[in-house]
């Protein structure tokens, strides 16, 4: 057995049988370990998933027992037909596009100079960090103390400086982004993490190397910081529209969708027609249509890391 | 050397004993709590904490919808109702009002955790029923806690019927009501000489009147929530459409059957108002409450709710019935109820059940606290009495449940409903000047022709 493996192991026939062997024989531990995993994700996402697609297809009640009767692909035409639908789903881009820039450029800076602190760089990283820890109903609550119309924080605060604050979340125009700052505030500290970790993978002796040539601290951030940081910037971009796409809670606690559905992004709609308005098939084949919009992402994402893994 | 070998040995084995002894203890424990949950249902202390039922021995789950006034005088009633029943652990939880609240109450009774006692307008509880989340209130029921359907105001009453049967005790009604600034309109001369409003009968008298207060008050004759509010523009155009007698609705909210000729009537008139100037197009809710507050306006026009502002505010007010511009002999005004519900149990329980209709005719009883409110109690017992008459200004407009007009019948109609969203917003770019009353009006025809067309998921 042996020789006959020393004699063979030069040819290409052991780096097959090696690879295809050792998974086999780890195959089933692995399962086990998984299981825990697996057994819940089927359960609670792939099962509901496909049900979910199936209501799609039926005029589901919430209220009634059964699937209800077959719509075939009535409720996607009327979802498709339904300005309700598009304009809550143009409300979460808006939103994405509000928050994503803000919350990525806002994040790198924040990180670059946190990194350059000498002393308590601790307490940045805690400070910066510190609001995402907590609950969308609370981070909503602290907001809507400080958007009071008038009596506000922020109004007040205004005021002393001799500007009128806007309506901030009953003003349709100025919701939207009221509700996109909030968001900002919550939620840079997730960002601010992954980058800080990131800067703090570049070998030092580049920016060593680099001020012995004579570049400045601006080329530095251009040409070293920036460039190797580029793997970072897509999981961040990409997480941080994802996480955009799936607004709710601000909206839902804070404006309720108002004033006169402004800020009801497109969850919100799924969640109104599926359990206040009772027609769970119609939101079905509403979120189907939203995941088909967050597949297209992620595929673009999967496209992105593919290159980049190519060129590296 | 070697005792201390046999020392440590007995300590590693002892200590393997009671981690032994321990997982096997925890295992115990882990199932013996699952058999007790089972055997004792929701008797232990930690379970009946993650659900809303309690011990058998007396607890009350109640929910409702109250803020502001309403819900401190609710708390007042709850108070008195612990005092009463010391052996009944009363736990009364407030959501927020409108779609969150039905929502909440909806999920919950069909996860199987309702509260055995809970609020809903009269309009979307008819809603509730129709997807067999209430429970039906018998005539023994109720005669079972003292109540006589009888005792009860008929107008709210038959409107909660549903197919003949009782699912609904109404508490009160609350009509769009007039409210009047005293000193202003006795400036204008538009009181009698007993100190009451001359009554503005006619489109031409209200016009009037607003002018008269407008000149007194050098800012506003009327104020109401027209920005970013839907439910009040709707209130005032329901209730001038009421009494030209137009309806919305028909065959349980799947035909529209808007009459144009009293809709454009009564939009065209609301929209005068504002374009001569006596009534301001932009005040939202909070806007309209302080400019009547403050003296900047002669009337105002909302539900009679906002009494207990006013009377914070010590603004010299009356109230009276919403203006019958139209309705000649016949009054009407738009309104809902308040009303009890029992929502259905997937295990029901006798006992809980009388408990919860206790808690009913303790409400009930307790109509005076709830009228100082503003609301129109429909106790008649109390409202037929002495007391009552004497509550002013809450007796002027009691005659308002009479000519209550509910909002129509259909799965997206009530209170706070997508209904009164989609009419409203429309109505208050009326009344704001944005948008023609026929342009408005064909946008409100197509966006309810769509809700109608929609099969109802009920």
């Amino acid at each position: 057995m042996s020789t006959t493996e020393t004699a063979v192991r030069p040819r290409s026939g052991t780096s097959e049988s090696g690879p295809v062997s050792k998974p086999k024989s780890n195959g089933l531990p692995a399962f086990g370990f998984l299981a825990p995993f697996l057994v819940l994700y089927l359960a609670f996402i792939i099962g509901p998933g496909l049900y979910g697609l199936l209501m799609s297809f039926f005029d589901t009640s919430l209220v009634q027992p059964g699937l209800g009767t077959f719509a075939g692909f009535g409720n996607y035409a009327e979802a498709f037909q339904s300005s309700d639908f598009w304009a809550g789903l143009w409300h979460t881009v808006w939103f994405t596009i509000l928050t994503t820039p803000p919350l990525i450029i806002l994040a790198f800076v924040f990180a670059l100079l946190a990194d350059r602190a000498k002393h308590g760089r601790w307490f940045f990283r805690l400070a910066f960090f510190m609001p995402y820890i907590l609950p969308s109903a609370v981070v909503a609550l602290i907001w809507i103390f400080l958007y009071t119309p008038e009596l506000g924080l922020l109004d007040t605060g205004l005021a002393k400086l001799g500007m009128t604050a806007p309506n901030w979340l009953g003003d349709p125009n100025w919701a939207m982004p009221s509700l996109a700052i909030t968001t900002i505030w919550w939620t840079l500290g997730f960002n601010f993490v992954l980058y800080l970790a990131g800067l703090q993978d570049i070998p030092r002796d580049l920016y060593e190397a680099s001020a012995m040539d004579g570049a400045t601290p601006w080329q530095q951030i251009w040409k070293i910081t920036v460039p190797l940081l580029g793997r970072t910037t897509t999981l961040v971009v990409v997480l941080q529209v994802i996480a955009s796409l799936k607004v709710f809670d601000q909206m839902y606690i804070m404006t309720q969708g108002g004033p006169n559905f402004a800020t009801r992004s497109v969850l919100q709609y799924i969640y109104d027609e599926g359990f206040t308005n009772f027609r769970t098939g119609y939101a079905a084949a509403a979120s189907m249509l939203f995941f088909v919009v967050i597949l297209a992402v992620s595929a673009v994402w999967f496209g992105i890391v593919r290159r980049q893994q190519k060129e590296a | 050397m070697s005792s201390h070998l046999a020392w440590f040995r007995r300590q590693r084995h002892s200590l393997a004993m009671t981690s032994y002894l321990s997982r096997r203890a925890l295992l115990r424990g882990v199932v013996g709590l699952g058999a007790g949950a089972t055997l004792a249902g929701c008797s232990t202390p930690v379970l009946s904490g993650l659900g809303t039922g309690g011990d058998a021995a007396g607890s009350l789950a109640y929910w409702n919808l109250f803020g502001g006034g309403d819900g401190v005088r609710m708390t007042q009633m709850i108070d008195a109702y612990r005092a009463a029943n010391p052996a009944i652990d009363l736990k009364a939880v407030t959501l927020a009002w409108g779609n969150p609240y039905y929502t909440k109450l909806s999920l919950a009774t069909l996860g199987g955790k309702p509260p055995d006692m809970a609020v809903a307008h009269l309009t979307r509880a008819k809603t509730l029923v129709a997807a067999d989340l209430l429970e039906e209130l018998t005539t023994e029921d109720l005669a079972g806690v003292g109540i006589s359907p009888d005792q009860l105001d008929q107008t709210a009453w038959k409107a909660g019927l549903v197919d003949g049967k009782a699912y609904a005790v109404p508490l009160d009604t609350h009509p769009f009501v007039m409210f009047y600034n005293t000193d202003i309109c006795e400036k204008a001369g538009l009181l009698d000489s007993s100190g009451a409003l001359t009554p503005l009968d006619s489109p031409e008298k209200f016009t009037e009147a607003l002018r008269k207060a407008k000149e007194v008050t050098k800012a506003y004759g009327g104020v109401v929530a027209i920005t970013a509010d839907t439910s009040t523009p709707w209130r005032m155009f329901q209730s001038w459409y009421g009494q030209l007698g137009g309806e919305v609705l028909a065959d349980e909210g799947r035909q529209v059957v808007i009459d144009d000729a009293k809709a454009t009537q009564v939009l065209s008139f609301m929209q005068s108002l504002t374009t001569q100037g006596l009534v301001p197009p932009t005040l939202d809710y909070a806007g309209s409450v302080a400019a009547f507050a403050t003296g900047q306006a002669g009337f105002y026009f909302q539900g009679e709710w906002e009494i207990s502002t006013f009377q914070t505010a010590k603004t010299p007010f009356s109230m009276t019935l919403f203006p019958n511009l139209y309705g000649g002999g016949k009054y009407a005004v738009q309104a809902d109820s308040h009303t009890l519900v029992i929502p259905k149990q997937h295990r029901p329980d006798p006992e809980r059940k009388k408990r919860a209709l206790g808690l009913i005719k303790s409400f009930l009883d307790q109509s005076k606290t709830w009228a100082e409110g503003g609301h129109v109690p429909a106790w008649l017992p109390f409202r037929d009495s002495a007391e009552f008459k004497a509550l002013t200004p809450q007796s002027n407009y009691a005659a308002a449940a009479e000519g209550a007009v509910y909002d129509p019948d259909g799965w997206y109609s009530g209170s706070g409903s997508n209904f009164e969203i989609v009419t409203g917003s429309n109505i208050a770019t009326v009344l704001n000047g944005q948008q023609q009353p026929a342009v408005a009006l064909a946008q409100m025809r197509s966006a309810l022709t769509n809700l109608a067309r929609t099969a109802s998921p009920i």
